[in-house]
């Protein structure tokens, strides 16, 4: 081919890329603006969430998503509960002579500085208990490392969706103050169901907290989610991991244990003594979450806490409490589940001092081993005692 | 590199365009990669070091071209002589050289000037408050950076004036292989790094080899290394001071390679640049292949791969293969993704960079498997050390197998301690020099056989797929010792791999 003619057939080959480029460039960019603005109209986040690796490819995670340096615990904090749970072994199909007792609560009950085999759950299933009925005891870690009770009442809003037979609350008083409930950040980034949760039960919670994190349009878009959508895909990813190791916590080697030696502070969240009213406490969420449970039976039971004999142990029983304000909320927690005829137990000193770890509500895996021995027999009576839960999801 | 970098490096391509129309393109990338070694390098403890380190790269560069220049060695008396009769027989011819050659100092002047004028620049940095700096940490006050543009401009100077002998260049070599061994071998290592600290008034007792993180120096030796070299044998053709700071510093190729040679990347250079929407389009296509490859898929498995951490964690023989999959096709994506990356820019740039990946894990033996997998760097083995050493031998009453184990193994063990000078690079590389000999060995003694299954298409066909799992797996066990810091660990690895315990 001559050379004019060469440049003549390169000339419609360069317009034809042009074009082509032009095309894939507009058609790209239209694709991605029309994906962005389904995503925020449809938010299709609570479907992707529940769609899960685990409990079918993976091994369901024994407790919920949390993890504050994911390449190390395999785990990582996100604020989807679809995909929470989803990825919680009690996802799974119900058994059909199980038990089913879910165990709600803080970061003890979840198990800080303890392996996932280790925690309160596990060691209630290691007593492994059966009901009169013949049913086999399958209890479930759905703690969460935070202390709010409004925090428990959003995850006890979901886990009826699993069947619960028993629902055990386990609840100390550093969950109960005004500034705790809407703190959260897993409460800040759920304002819809948490909405909801506060104006059915007529919490004295804002309705319009600031705190709540409302997106706007571009928040919802796919951009605006891209985080959401990430943490998605690394949730499942971990589960790799999770599943090769057995970790969902590193934990360190040394910790600071528990302080013994106390402030000569007797102040509880600004509150001073003598006494502590009622309406100090988040005892209508407590009510709430009793209420949200339906017809499945609710354990409620006070925490073990450290006691301490340190410096100014008159004056407090350990960092968190002072000794006026927790005598106060023990008689008042008892006083309300009696006057609403809730199952109650009060574990406050079922622990030894010496089995706490690095706060005065952690225990140690022999702390747990002894508070499931203490608890396994009242779940033991409300299995035998309460018809089975009723309801489906 | 990060995806914000890859923007702005992107964004630089309709730049090019316009400079291109003046006759600028090639000054334009020059003065971008200048910029982009100091942008690229990672931050470091040593103060200052962020702002050295890449005016060492400079200043290597810079030294090696006048070390290697056209001419630069010292003339013989004979070669003298010779040059003088030629100037007396043709006056115009040596008036003709003689002006193309002021040409070319003008020019080296120039790119001289701008390239300090430059480096001024990035240093001035520290004086513009929140706009600071092109560097990840403030650089040193302009005194210093004059002075050190003053080193690097004597030494250069006095290459250029006063030639050294051809055979000094192998002391260039050495320097390199030198500086090398100290960024790689972590005792040696640490010691510079408390030497350098003690230097700029910081405790030396915090001294770590990981202080000396200066990135792309392993690829940047290896273009210097093959100038020296390849210079000495007198293979190179005349390159400009400018054609070569752009070459060595290439800005999409400076961090990962792919390492390309310079005669190839200069006659890109020399063409004429048009980014027309082919260009844009394929360039483009490799740049969104490059991010999807590393920013998605290997990103993603490097959640997953096996690594220091979860090697002692893994507690069945299926997770750990798992593990050690992840491992294989997150190294893959990553490094086959970042030269795609490069592959892509490079285009925009009207630089036509060598192919570094083709299909490697599909690869039906060892010898193949190397032949496609990290391409370029496995081309500059072959040519400056297996090819040699094979010569050298070949020489010598060595027996043909041994030569070819002695020639595999030393090159595969020289590429695994190019990757760091540990226990488990050698191994891997043993591992490889190995396999290569084997399969050596195992294609001789099969050659005869070969053409059977021609006649037995399936069978062929089976023996071909049955050569891509094996070939695979020899290379993904081999991974077990790349990715690992310690053979203990490795060892405990292979164990629970193939069921023999090692648990945690």
């Amino acid at each position: 081919m001559s050379a004019p003619a060469s440049a003549a057939a390169a000339q419609p080959a360069a317009t034809t890329a042009a074009r082509f480029l032009r095309n894939v460039v507009v058609k790209a960019l239209l694709l991605f603006a029309l994906v962005d603005v389904l995503v925020a109209l449809v938010d299709p986040l609570p479907v992707l969430g529940r769609l899960s690796a685990y409990n079918t490819l993976l091994p369901g995670r024994l407790r919920l998503p949390y993890g504050a340096a994911p390449d190390q615990d395999y785990n990582l904090s996100l604020f989807q509960l679809d995909a929470m749970f989803a990825s919680h072994e009690v996802a799974r199909p119900k058994a059909a002579n199980e038990y089913r007792v879910l165990l709600v609560g803080d970061s003890s009950i979840w198990g800080w500085l303890l392996p996932a085999h280790d925690t309160l759950a596990a060691q209630l299933n290691r007593v492994n208990p059966a009901t009169a009925a013949g049913k086999q005891v399958r209890v479930y870690n759905l703690g969460y490392p935070i202390l709010s009770l409004t925090k428990d009442l959003l995850l006890l809003s979901v886990v009826r969706r699993y069947q619960p037979d028993l629902i055990v609350w386990m609840v100390t008083l550093e969950s109960f103050p005004a500034d705790k409930q809407l703190f959260p950040p897993i409460v800040q980034n759920n304002p819809g169901p948490m909405r909801d949760l506060i104006a059915r039960y007529h919490l004295t919670l804002n309705l319009e907290d600031p705190s709540f994190v409302n997106p706007n349009f571009w928040d919802r878009t796919l951009i605006g989610r891209r985080r959401d959508l990430a943490d998605l895909l690394r949730l499942q990813l971990y589960g790799v991991a999770w599943a090769a190791t057995g970790i969902d916590q590193a934990i360190p080697a040394t910790y600071t244990p528990r302080t013994v030696d106390l402030a000569a502070d007797p102040t509880f969240h600004g509150l001073k003594p003598p006494h502590l009213a009622a309406s100090d406490l988040a005892f209508d969420v407590l009510e709430a979450g009793v209420s949200e449970a339906g017809n499945v039976p609710v354990l409620i039971a006070n925490e073990p806490t450290f006691v301490s004999n340190g410096q100014n142990s008159d004056i407090r029983y350990n960092f968190f409490y002072p000794r006026w304000a927790y005598d106060d909320y023990r008689q008042l927690l008892a006083a309300e589940a009696k006057a609403h005829g809730w199952r109650y137990l009060d574990l406050w000193d079922a622990v030894g001092n010496d089995q706490y770890t690095d706060s005065p509500i952690h225990l140690s895996a022999q702390g747990n081993a002894r508070l499931a021995a203490k608890l396994s027999g009242p779940i033991l009576v409300v299995a035998n005692g309460a018809a089975p839960a009723a309801q489906t999801p | 590199m990060t995806l914000a970098q890859l923007l702005v490096f992107s964004a630089l391509a309709p730049i090019a365009r316009l400079w291109a129309r003046v006759g600028a393109r090639q000054w334009l990338m020059l003065a971008v990669s200048v910029m982009a070694i100091y942008w690229l390098q990672p931050l470091t403890p040593i103060r200052y070091l962020d702002f050295w380190l890449p005016t060492a790269a400079l200043g290597l560069t810079v030294w090696t071209w006048a070390a290697t220049r056209p001419g630069a060695s010292a003339p013989s008396a004979a070669q003298a002589a010779a040059r003088a009769r030629m100037a007396a027989a043709a006056p115009a011819a040596a008036a003709s050289a003689a002006a193309a050659q002021d040409d070319e100092r003008r020019t080296t002047l120039i790119t001289g000037l701008m390239v300090a004028g430059l480096v001024l620049l990035i240093g001035l940095g520290r004086y513009l408050g929140p706009l600071c700096c092109l560097t990840p940490s403030p650089p040193p006050a302009v005194g210093s950076v004059l002075l050190g543009l003053a080193v690097v401009a004597g030494v250069a100077a006095l290459l250029f004036w006063r030639p050294a002998p051809a055979r000094w260049l192998n002391v260039g070599v050495a320097a390199l292989i030198g500086l090398f061994v100290v960024t790689k071998l972590e005792p040696v290592g640490q010691l510079a790094s408390a030497g350098l600290r003690t230097a700029a008034g910081q405790p030396a007792d915090l001294a770590l080899a990981s202080d000396l993180r200066w990135l792309g120096f392993s690829y940047l030796a290896f273009r210097l290394i093959h100038m020296l070299r390849d210079r000495t044998a007198g293979r190179l053709p005349a390159v400009s001071l400018r054609e070569f700071l752009t070459y060595a510093l290439f800005f999409p190729a400076y961090t990962a390679g792919p390492i390309d040679r310079v005669e190839r990347f200069v006659k890109d250079q020399r063409q004429p640049f048009r980014l027309d929407a082919a260009a844009v389009l394929e360039g483009g296509t490799r740049i969104a292949l490059g991010v999807l490859k590393k920013f998605v898929l290997a990103d993603s498995l490097a959640l997953v791969a096996l690594n220091a951490a979860n090697a002692a964690q893994a507690n069945s023989m299926l997770w750990t293969w798992v593990l050690l999959y992840a491992y294989a096709w997150r190294l893959y994506w990553d490094f086959s993704g970042y030269s795609d990356i490069a592959i892509g820019l490079g285009r925009f740039f009207g630089i036509k960079l060598p192919e570094n990946f083709d299909r490697p894990y599909a690869r039906q033996n060892l010898t193949l498997f190397w032949n496609s997998w990290h391409i370029t760097l496995a081309q500059w083995f072959r040519a400056y050390v297996f090819n040699p050493l094979t010569r050298a031998l070949r020489a010598r009453p060595v027996p043909v197998p041994v030569i070819i184990f002695i020639t595999q193994a030393v090159t595969m063990v020289l590429i695994g301690l190019w990757h760091g000078m540990t226990v488990n690079f050698v191994i891997w590389g043993a591992w490889h020099g190995l396999g290569l000999f084997v399969h050596n060995r195992w294609a001789d003694f099969t050659k005869p056989h070969a053409a059977l299954l021609d006649s037995r298409p399936r069978l062929k066909r089976l023996a071909n797929l049955l050569g891509v799992v094996l070939t695979f797996h020899f290379v993904a066990l081999g991974w077990v010792w790349f990715a690992l810091p310690t053979p203990a660990l490795a060892l405990g690895v292979f164990g629970r791999l193939f069921g023999l315990g090692g648990g945690p």
